[in-house]
């Protein structure tokens, strides 16, 4: 267990224009459940694999329970990894696969014996210690994975995509699981996902990265609530924030099919703007009814999709596409012209030109305190 | 169409009637050799050939003796052939592991050109090399003719065990880094346990390669180091030609490689689609 520190951290590889990953800092408390999220190529995966040591940085330090890592090799950084391909020795044994890292430490067999079956006891995969890793399905590599981490007792656990390769019930079970099992254990862990809901379920704090920079850093509440700009506004929920181009007069901000009235708290916000980009979560849309209470967004229904619990629908509003969660027992037919409303204190305003936010929502929800 | 009707149709009746055919063609030198070598001179020599014939052991007898004995060949090619196969596959396996696992721009172009230099036709080389060895002295020593050998197969066992280790995932190299393995011990407790089919067969492959090579046995050695090549080509002198004798040698030099390569078969199949089934 220990605090993990990158400090300016960056990354150049060589013949490469630009920096990987750029400027990247942050400090976990002692046990912190770290997710690093974003699209494809945004630096995510080269930032886990410098703090493994698998790639050096270029630029700034990283340090492992207050030492200084630089320079030093994977296996003396006292981690453990768990790949996206799982990466059993397929030659091995679960047990064997298990036992390797304490091998090579040299720790005595009667030990190395108690620690692998412990690890595969709180895994639930006694039974299969003496398997190969092809006679396994996916979710049971996927545990032996975890155990060959476990075993080790590292300072920090590295997860890099690790549930990617499971269909979608399983991840669900699994993620619950390493929840569970990080709470029991308590190493520091960095969890790379591109999910935006494997993020905000299981990160105790979440790195939004994008272009090898990190866009905002916070608790998944903050970041639903209190997005740092555009793309993390987007990125995180789901289905996606709606966004809206508006011109703002006489605190109102308006467009092509929408109107919508500022509060005083989002007027002082927009100060002297005249453009604005207004976002609003699908969530906080409803159908409106005769009532004109300032708010409108209007268009014609493209498509309904029926969830059960709830529906979705995408409504066509100016030339902006706009979806909204309405309930079930709404009765709205493709092509129908709607009206949605959204409460004043539930919109996100953003600087039409930098796109970074102007104002958040408060939605009350406190955050959990870190475990 | 069943299944019973299908296997019998005509096109596959013709391509199975063309295989045996053209199977049959490749094979009959090595019957002819293999006829020939328990003739007598006379019967090797007729004219019309002799299809029924009484076998006889006499060329092999007059065979094994002939010009210092066939053990004295059968022995250095043996050594050459496992010699260099060893000092190939020692030399192969880092420069196969560094370029599978930690390529470079260059690793592609230096593939390349590694093969390149087997376009290159060995007497093209035969002087400088000739001259080389005469000057320190490798002339009719069989380390010379293990030095030839591994530079002859280097190239295409490097580019076979690259092959076979790029089909190693490099996840598992960094899962070994990570759990605490020096280079070493990957690689001798992940990449070779692994990569045994592709290297044995790559083995078995520069072995066959060495055991056959005749030409610069014949030319770089006289006869302390001469391997079988240059036994059967002793078959062929001044004095006549020797048919049965010839074939019998050719015989006793293609057997062991012949048994060797049976025995290996399964394994050589298996190396050889590696990659295919994983």
């Amino acid at each position: 267990m220990a605090v993990v520190a990158l400090k300016n951290v960056g990354k150049q590889y060589p013949g490469a224009a630009g920096l990987a990953v750029e400027d990247f800092n942050l400090t976990t408390h002692d046990g912190e459940f770290i997710v690093l999220v974003g699209p494809s190529g945004c630096g995510k995966t080269t930032t886990m694999r410098m703090i493994a040591g698998l790639e050096e940085h270029t630029q700034g330090t990283i340090e492992i329970g207050g030492r200084d890592v630089t320079g030093v090799v994977p296996k003396d950084r006292d981690i453990a990894m768990v790949f996206q391909s799982y990466a059993l020795y397929p030659h091995m044994s679960v047990r064997d696969n298990m036992a390797f890292s304490l091998k090579l430490k040299k720790y005595a067999r009667a030990d190395i014996k108690q620690r692998v079956e412990e690890a595969a006891e709180v895994l639930g995969i006694t039974p299969l210690l003496d398997r190969k890793p092809r006679a396994l399905s996916g979710g049971q590599r996927q545990r032996v994975a975890l155990g060959r981490a476990i075993v080790r007792q590292p300072q920090v656990f590295l997860m890099d995509e690790p549930l990617s390769n499971l269909d979608a019930k399983l991840r669900v079970d699994m993620r619950a699981e390493i929840i569970k099992l990080h709470r029991k254990l308590g190493v520091t862990t960095f969890y790379v996902t591109h999910d935006q809901t494997e993020a905000m379920t299981m990160g105790q704090r979440i790195a939004v990265m994008k272009d090898g920079v990190v866009q905002q850093i916070d608790s998944p509440n903050n970041l639903y609530q209190q997005p740092a700009n555009v793309f993390v506004g987007g990125f995180i929920g789901t289905p996606a924030m709606n966004f809206l181009d508006a011109a703002v007069e006489n605190g109102t901000a308006t467009g092509s099919g929408f109107s919508l009235v500022l509060d005083a708290a989002r007027r002082d916000a927009a100060g002297t703007r005249e453009r604005l980009h207004v976002g609003i979560r699908p969530e906080h849309l409803h159908l409106a009814g005769n009532e004109a209470d300032g708010q409108s967004l209007r268009g014609e229904v493209e498509v309904v999709e029926p969830l059960g619990a709830l529906t979705m629908i995408q409504v066509r509003v100016g030339d902006t596409k706009v979806t909204a969660q309405i309930e079930p027992h709404q009765q709205v037919a493709m092509g129908d012209a709607v009206a949605l409303t959204c409460a004043a204190d539930k919109l996100y305003l953003f600087d039409a030109d930098s796109e970074d936010t102007l104002m958040g929502i408060d939605s009350g929800v406190a955050d959990q305190p870190a475990a | 169409m069943s299944a019973q009707a299908k296997r019998f149709s005509g096109a596959n009746i013709a391509f199975g009637v063309l295989g045996w055919a053209v199977a049959l063609l490749m094979f009959l030198p090595l019957i002819w050799l293999v006829v020939t070598a328990f003739k007598t001179e006379a019967e090797a020599f007729t004219v019309t050939p002799q299809l029924f014939f009484e076998p006889t052991l006499e060329s092999f007898k007059a065979a094994l003796a002939q010009g210092g004995g066939y053990w004295h060949y059968a022995w250095n090619s043996v050594f050459t052939a496992v010699a260099s196969t060893l000092i190939g596959l020692v030399l192969t396996v880092p420069a196969a592991y560094a370029m599978a696992f930690y390529p470079s721009k260059r690793t592609d172009f230096t593939l390349v050109w590694m093969v390149s230099t087997k376009f290159i036709p060995a007497v093209g080389v035969l002087v400088p090399i000739f001259l080389v060895y005469k000057t320190i002295g490798l002339l009719d020593n069989v380390w010379g003719l293990i030095a030839l050998y591994t530079a002859m197969n280097l190239p295409i066992m490097i580019w076979m065990v690259y092959s076979y280790f790029r089909d190693i995932p490099k996840d598992l190299v960094e899962a070994a880094n990570i759990d605490g393995a020096s280079m070493g011990q990957t690689m001798r407790k992940v990449i070779l346990p692994l990569a045994t089919p592709g290297l044995a067969s790559t083995g078995l492959l520069a072995l066959i390669l060495a055991w056959n090579e005749s030409f610069w046995s014949i030319t770089m050695t006289n006869h302390a180091a001469s391997t079988l090549p240059v036994y059967i080509a002793s078959f062929k002198s001044a004095e006549g030609m020797f048919w049965a004798k010839m074939s019998a040698a050719s015989v006793l030099s293609i057997a062991p490689i012949i048994v060797l390569g049976w025995f290996a078969q399964r394994q050589m199949v298996r190396g050889l689609t590696f990659g295919a089934v994983k």
